[in-house]
This record gives structure tokens, sequence and C-alpha cells, in this order.
């Protein structure tokens, strides 16, 4: 048995060293290093990229991108929780509901984005709606501030938390309810002291599903932000590419990354693995 | 290790075989140890060939685990099995002669009757496998029925598939784990002399696991009394249900009446208004209760020892009430008695 | 219904809206005439604009190899993975793979960047397709390990135990019966990564070559620099290909299931 397994774990063991471990790896040595001349790598090792995160510069694009994160996992919980309670209530449309909730999600990301840029651009339709309607004369600033960039991360991460939430609501029994309500619960504090409490697992998960990859987002802050609203991951992808501090690059990646693995490990209780 | 069946990897000499000498299966003082617990501690058994034999026991009590070192999904910790007098210990199960029927039948989802009982055959190459394969159907009143998937059957007859899956490679031993189990009631009772039947008909060594002592009863020529990890008693269904070794054994096989230290019975129990003579025993008691069961009446007394008895008696000897002096009665030949 | 219920329902309508109406109006202005946010009546011009910009045709087809060579990669490698992880747990595989699916885009963009860089000056490779499809395996293979694994948790263990036990060895075992069983885990496991990886902008951007550019790539570049309806079009053609191949495939899935 062991022997048809080793060899099933190969290709896995190949990913791991050479994907995922090394990657990691050399990022985590280039954190170490010292900016060369030219934008390339130097000796001597040093802590100095590290210590350059306690700049108030790069610490208010931390502490920003936390409270974005944030807002848009605490958006996410309250328009997701009633969407899940309803579904989970709707008899026979659920499936149909449920693919209602997925299907944005199966197509592209960038198209989602781009779909807001076309909204809210000063030319988009909103303004340009708005403008015909004769309602203002020139075009609202909705495009490039941190109201958009929320916007983003909501519309782009809200399934994460519907589905998860929907997962626990439908394993509910509903005698339970039944149960509160024999026992003299009035509908509302039936839902807060029964319902709320047992979809716990799902809120946590969703939270954890919806507040990682904000905190990392790069993609949404890039095309709804339009520099103006910085997060750590534009951050990355900045000191990587335009300013060419690889080393600084290196260190934010794995600051970020010990934060999302910390998070993971504090949430994720045993025995709720997928594996 | 790719030619089954095949003797010639014994290492050393050929051991002697212990117990009869046409025993097709032999179980040498093997232990299965766990990390938390020994679920078989030392079970040495011999298993003739051509008959039915039952392994008893309560579950937990490692008749499971027994079967499963034999089919070779598990390896003993110590002690050796031996099938057709070779040492099978090492052998995968695909290497090993025998063959099991699953508690939940394992029939594979996606392939259709026939292909489920051709499934063994085809690893052998066997030229007659159509043949052998519409003959076992037959067999199982499965013919047919070939076409159709696991899913679209009924309980029963998913059993007697898995069955058939095992009997059309004409195994050595056919082991059956529990396989009336998932049947209701009713068609476990018919099913239980359809396998004694079927047994008769094929001539393969039976080894069923049970926990159901109505089943190993009914069923089996010897039956092997389990309880922790150990072998109790080795008997015919008679022995072991009217002269167990063991209050365990008694216990388990049965209800049982203890009056002064003997075992009895319930149905050779008797219940009198006057006390024994010409060679019974009799014993004063007061009836405490007195149950209706249909087919008899249940009479449950209390003796002056403080013991409890319950006897059953026909339906038209009993209005026994509660409170009535009475004598509980026995036949001393009927006492069951432990050293 | 209950006031209450049907708050409840007014609020998932908007909700709903909320998640399809920015799609449905970009859908829409496709069809615009003109080019600007002014419905001026129905045109398909925007439609034939796409075949006619040999940027996005050619880097629809690079999407479509990256993506199909990904997904046979990470598919094969990952439902090996799945099937060693069902037959015995490996924490520090489990932990690779978790630490993957949470690792920001962007980390794992620069991270493959730098062993890109660093490894292709060794063997005097250049980026390219190769450098973007096994990126594209890097952060797929854990998506297809959990469909997988999800599926394996549904059979029981004692099938492959009676095919061994019926004389089918290890390998015949899992070919024979598991691997036919896993099929519906295994296709769902491969639309997932097929969708990630045609859509993925973060990481395919920091690894590409410069002949090695994607259709999200090239989305991108058209985004930033103004609005063009062609966008519109080509996006909607994303949603309505990804939305009816997810479809087919779980009236597939259905059908299958209702079948054993």
């Amino acid at each position: 048995m062991s022997r048809l397994r080793s060899w099933f774990l190969v290709p896995a063991w190949l990913w791991m060293g050479g994907l995922f471990a090394a990657p990691f790896a050399i990022v985590l040595a280039y954190s170490f290093l010292t900016r060369g001349a030219y934008g390339g790598l130097d000796l001597p090792w040093t802590l100095e990229s590290y210590q350059r995160l306690a700049d108030p510069l790069y610490l208010s694009i931390l502490l920003r991108s936390f409270l974005m994160a944030a807002a848009a996992t605490a958006i996410c919980l309250v328009l997701a929780f009633p969407l899940a309670l309803f579904i989970s209530r709707s008899g026979r449309r659920r499936n149909l509901y449920l693919q209602l909730v997925i299907l944005p999600f199966w197509s592209s990301f960038l198209v989602r984005l781009y779909a807001w840029l076309f909204l809210l651009r000063d030319t988009g339709l909103i303004n340009t709606a708005l403008q015909a309607l004769h309602l203002i004369r020139e075009p609202l600033p909705l495009l490039y501030n941190d109201g958009a960039v929320l916007l983003g991360l909501v519309y782009g991460y809200l399934p994460f938390m519907v589905l998860p939430i929907y997962a626990t609501l439908e394993r509910l029994d509903p005698a339970l309810l039944e149960a509160a309500a024999d026992l003299g619960a009035r509908p509302f504090s039936a839902l807060w002291r029964v319902t709320v409490p047992l979809s716990a697992p799902g809120i946590r998960a969703g939270v954890i599903l919806v507040f990682i990859p904000c905190l990392g987002a790069y993609l949404t802050p890039d095309l709804l932000g339009g520099g103006r609203s910085v997060m750590i991951g534009n951050l990355v992808q900045n000191q990587f590419t335009t300013a060419r501090d690889w080393p600084f690059g290196a260190a934010v990646s794995v600051a970020l990354m010990a934060v999302v693995t910390l998070l993971v490990v504090l949430f994720l209780r045993r025995g709720e693995e997928a594996l | 290790m790719k030619d089954i069946g095949s003797s010639a990897h014994i290492p050393g000499p050929p051991a002697p075989v212990p117990g009869p000498a046409d025993a097709i299966l032999v179980l040498r003082d093997v232990v299965k140890q766990y990390p938390a617990q020994r679920a078989v501690d030392g079970v040495s058994l011999s298993i003739p060939r051509g008959g039915f034999y039952s392994l008893l026991g309560p579950s937990g009590c490692g008749k499971t685990t027994t079967l499963r070192l034999v089919a070779g999904f598990e390896e003993p910790t110590s002690g050796e099995v031996l099938l057709e007098g070779a040492r099978v210990n090492g052998r995968r199960p695909y290497e090993r002669n025998v063959s099991t029927v699953f508690q939940n039948y394992a029939l594979f989802p996606h392939l259709t009757v026939r292909q489920n009982v051709e499934f063994g055959l085809r690893r052998r190459r066997a030229p007659d496998a159509p043949a052998r394969v519409a003959r076992v159907l037959d067999l199982v009143r499965l013919a047919g029925k070939e076409e159709r998937y696991p899913a679209q059957l009924s309980g029963g007859e998913r059993q007697r598939v898995a069955l058939a899956r095992s009997l059309v490679l004409e195994p050595a031993v056919l082991l059956l784990d529990e396989p009336l189990a998932a049947l209701d009631p009713k068609l476990r009772k018919q099913m239980r002399f359809e396998l004694k039947e079927m047994q008769r008909r094929v001539g393969i060594t039976f080894l069923l696991v049970t926990h159901d002592q109505e089943e190993a009863l009914s069923m089996s020529d010897q039956v092997a009394v389990m309880n922790e990890g150990r072998i109790q008693q080795v008997g015919t269904p008679q022995e072991v249900y009217l002269r167990p070794r063991t209050p365990f054994v008694a216990g388990f096989l049965g209800a049982v009446n203890w009056i002064g230290g003997v075992g009895l019975r319930p149905e050779v129990t008797r219940i009198s208004r006057v006390p024994a003579n010409g060679g019974m025993r009799s014993c004063p008691a007061a009836v405490t209760d007195s149950v209706f069961l249909g087919n008899c009446v249940q009479v449950v007394a209390r003796l002056s020892s403080g013991e409890q008895a319950v006897a059953e008696v026909p339906r038209q000897d009993g209005a026994y009430q509660s409170g009535d002096a009475v004598h509980i009665c026995w036949d001393p030949a009927d006492e069951m008695t432990f050293s | 219904m209950k006031p209450r219920g049907r708050l409840l329902g007014f609020y998932a309508a908007l909700v709903f809206l909320f998640l399809h109406l920015p799609l449905l109006t970009l859908a829409v202005f496709s069809f615009n005439a003109s080019r600007f946010t002014v419905w001026q009546g129905f045109s398909l011009a925007w439609y034939r604009a796409i075949f006619h910009d040999p940027d996005l045709m050619e880097s629809a087809a690079n999407s479509v190899v990256i993506a199909l060579a990904a997904t046979l990669i990470s598919v094969a490698a990952g439902t090996l993975c799945a099937y060693a992880l069902w037959k015995r747990r490996s924490r520090l595989i489990s932990a690779g793979l978790y630490l993957s699916l949470v690792t920001p885009e962007i980390v794992t963009g620069v991270s493959l960047l730098a062993l890109f860089q660093w490894a292709f000056r060794w063997l005097g490779w250049r980026l390219g397709l190769h450098s973007v499809i096994l990126a594209h395996v890097a952060f797929s293979l854990a998506y297809v390990v959990i469909v997988v694994a999800a599926r394996l948790r549904t059979l029981s263990p004692t099938l492959e135990e009676a095919a061994m036990d019926l004389g089918a060895t290890e390998w015949q075992a899992f070919r024979e019966v598991t691997l036919p069983l896993l099929l519906p885990g295994i296709a769902a496991g491969a639309l997932l990564v097929l969708t990630v990886s045609f859509d993925d902008y973060v990481i395919t951007s920091m690894v590409a070559g410069v002949d090695s550019q994607t259709l999200p790539m090239v989305i991108y570049a058209m985004a930033r620099r103004g609005a063009s309806p062609v966008i519109n079009a080509i996006s909607a053609l994303i949603v309505v290909f990804f939305g009816a191949l997810i479809l087919v495939s779980e009236r597939l899935a259905h059908a299958a299931e209702k079948l054993s």
C-alpha cells in the first residue's frame, strides 16, 4: 500500500520543493540582502529592510490595508448573512439562488473589476446618466478613492462569505427554531440567540476567507484605487517593479505571509481541516 | 509473489499443522496489537475443510479483526496464518486464495452486476469466465439482472451479488463479515437458510463473522465464541449452547437463570404450584411478573434466596398472577455448571 | 409570507442586484453602437472588432494553451496527491497546500518571479509560456487536491479492499475502482483550474515574457488606457462562455449522479 502511495506523492513533493518552498526561500533570503546600486541584490546580510517597515509612510499603508480588509469583511458579513438566511429558507429554489451567488464568482475577476470601472469612471455610466438628467454638472469623483476600493473588495469576495454561512445554516435543524419559539422566543430573538450562534463556524470561515485575500489584495486597489488608495499588495508589486528595491519588497512579502499564516492558524481550529 | 496459490514461497520446511489433518485454515497464536489495544490476543483455530464455521462474539471482541487477518487486510503482530497448509503471513490480499463478502457488500457502484462478478475472473484470465459467471448468477438467482447497477438492486439482491462475486472465484475459504446485518429482519431470517443451503451446494468452506447468536447457531457446523480478543469455546451449536464452558458463553448464547451457582435456560425452567418429584429439582419462589409474548408466557419469579428466574411456559399453562406462591423446577441434566 | 420574510426577500433581491447589475449593464453596453456610454442603438461592431484585433486573438490563444497545459498537469498531480493523502496523511504536504491557498497572489507572483530569474539564469532560459504554465500549476494544485479529496471522502475504503480481495493489485484497484469513481471530482477540479488559470492576471503579469501575453494582460492594458466597448464585448463573451461551461457541467454532474 505504501509503495504506490510514495510514488503518487512524487509530483506533490516536486511541487512542494520546486514551486512552493524554493520560491519562498529565495524571497526570504532576498529580504535579508542589501539593495544593489542598479536595483540588483548585494551583500551584506542586514535587517534593514525589516526596520524600514516601521517607517511612518509604510506603517500607514499597512494600517490602511488592515482597516480596508476589516471594513470589507464587516460589510460582506452584513450583506451575506441575511442573504444566506434567505437562501437557506427558500425551499426548492435554493439551488437556483445559490447558482446566482456563485455564477459571478466563476466569471473573471478582472472583468468584474472592469465592470465597476465602466460604471464609476468620470465618463462612466453613472456620471453620464446623472449628467444627462441634469442632476450634476461636473462628474462626481467616484473612482480612485478608498470607497471605490472598498466597493471592489466587497463585490469581489462576497460569495466567499455567503457560501460558508449558507452551508452551516442549511445544516441547521429547523426543530431548534421551533423549540426556541415553543419556549417563547420571538422570531428576532430566536434568530439572534439560536441561529447566529449556531452558524458561528460558517461565519468564522467566511471572515477568514474574505479578510485574507482582502489584506493581500493587489488588483482591486490597483484598478479602482488608481495609485491613490495603496495597499500592501501594491507596495510589494511596486518594490519589485518600478522601485526595484527587491530586498524591501521581499521583506514586505515575508511580513504579509507571516500575518496571513498567523491568522489562518488562529482561526482554523483542528478538525475543520479539509485535507 | 505474483503466482497466487503457489506454495513455493514458504520459508523453511512446511510447519506441522495442528488439529485435524483436513483443516483448510489454521490460526496459530495469532496476536494483533494496535497502539491503544490488543484486538486479537493469542487466537488459535483450526477450521475444517468444507464446513460452515462461525466466529461469534460481541462487537469489539476481535472477530472482524481476525477475519481481516485471514483476508490479508491486516498483518498479525505475531503468530501464523496457514491457508491450505501454507503460511500466508505477509501475502497481500490479492495473493491469498480467500474471498470476502463485506458487511456493506462493497459492490463497485460504477460496474454492472455482470462486471462486478467478472471483476476477479478478469484478473485470473479465466478462459471459461462467461460460463462461470452465468452459472454463479443462476446459483444466486440473479439471472436476468446482469446489466443492472448496484443502485438499481434491492438489499437482498446486492447481498447476493456480493456472494456471487466471491463464489465465482471458488476460493479456499469464503469469509463473510456480518453479511446479513444490513438486511431487514424478515429477509435476514430467510437468508440464513439460503446461505446454509448454498454452502452445502458449492462445498466451499464458509467462515462467518457475526454477533447474532441465532444466526451462528442456525447456520454453523461449528461455532467459535470470542470475547476480548480470545477464543472462549469451540464446538457444535449444541455444545456451545447446551454445554457452555464459561458463564460468558452461556450468557452470550442465550438467557440464563442463575440458581444456586448453576445456570438454567428459561425454556428448560418449569414452573409449578407444587414441589417437583421424581429426580427433578425445585425451589420455592413467588411470581413477580407475567408477560404475554404471543407464542408463550414469560413468568418472572423471585426465589427465597433473592435470585430471580424467568420461565417460558405454554399459554394454556399459565394464569400466574403476581404474588402467587410457586415452585421453580428443572431437570438436573439441564444444569449448566462451570469449573 | 410574513412581513419579516418579505423584508428578508427584499434585502436578498437588493444583494442579488448588487451582484449582477454591474455585469449586466457591462454586457448591455457591449451592444451599443456608440463608443461612449450613451445608448445609440444596437450594434455588433465591438464583437467584430475583437476578431480583428491581433493582440486580443494572440493573447487569447496563449491563454487557452496555458490554461489547458496547467489544468492537465495540476489535475494529474493533484489527483495522485489527494489519493496518497487519503491513504495516509502527510502533515507537511497538507500544510504546504493550505499555505499556498492563502498566499496573496502578489506574493506568489513575486516569489515565482524571483525563482525563475534565479533558476533561468542558470539554465539559460527566458520567461515565456513555460514559466506562466509552471506558475499556474504552482497556485492551482491545491484547488485540485481539495476538490478531489472531498470526493474521496465520500468513497468507502472497503471498495479498494474488495478489489484487492478479488485479486486486483493496488494499482489495478486504483485504476479500475477508485479512479472511475473519482471522475466527477476530477472534472470539477479541472473546471476550477481552467477558469482560475484563464482568469489570472496578477501572477501571470509577473512571470510572463514579452511573447507570452495572456488575455487578462491585454484586457488590463486596455482598461488602463481607457474605456472601450471592445472590453465590454470581450468581457461579455468571457462571462457567457464560463457561465455556460459551469451550467452545462453542473447538469452533466447532476445527470451522472442520478444514473449511479
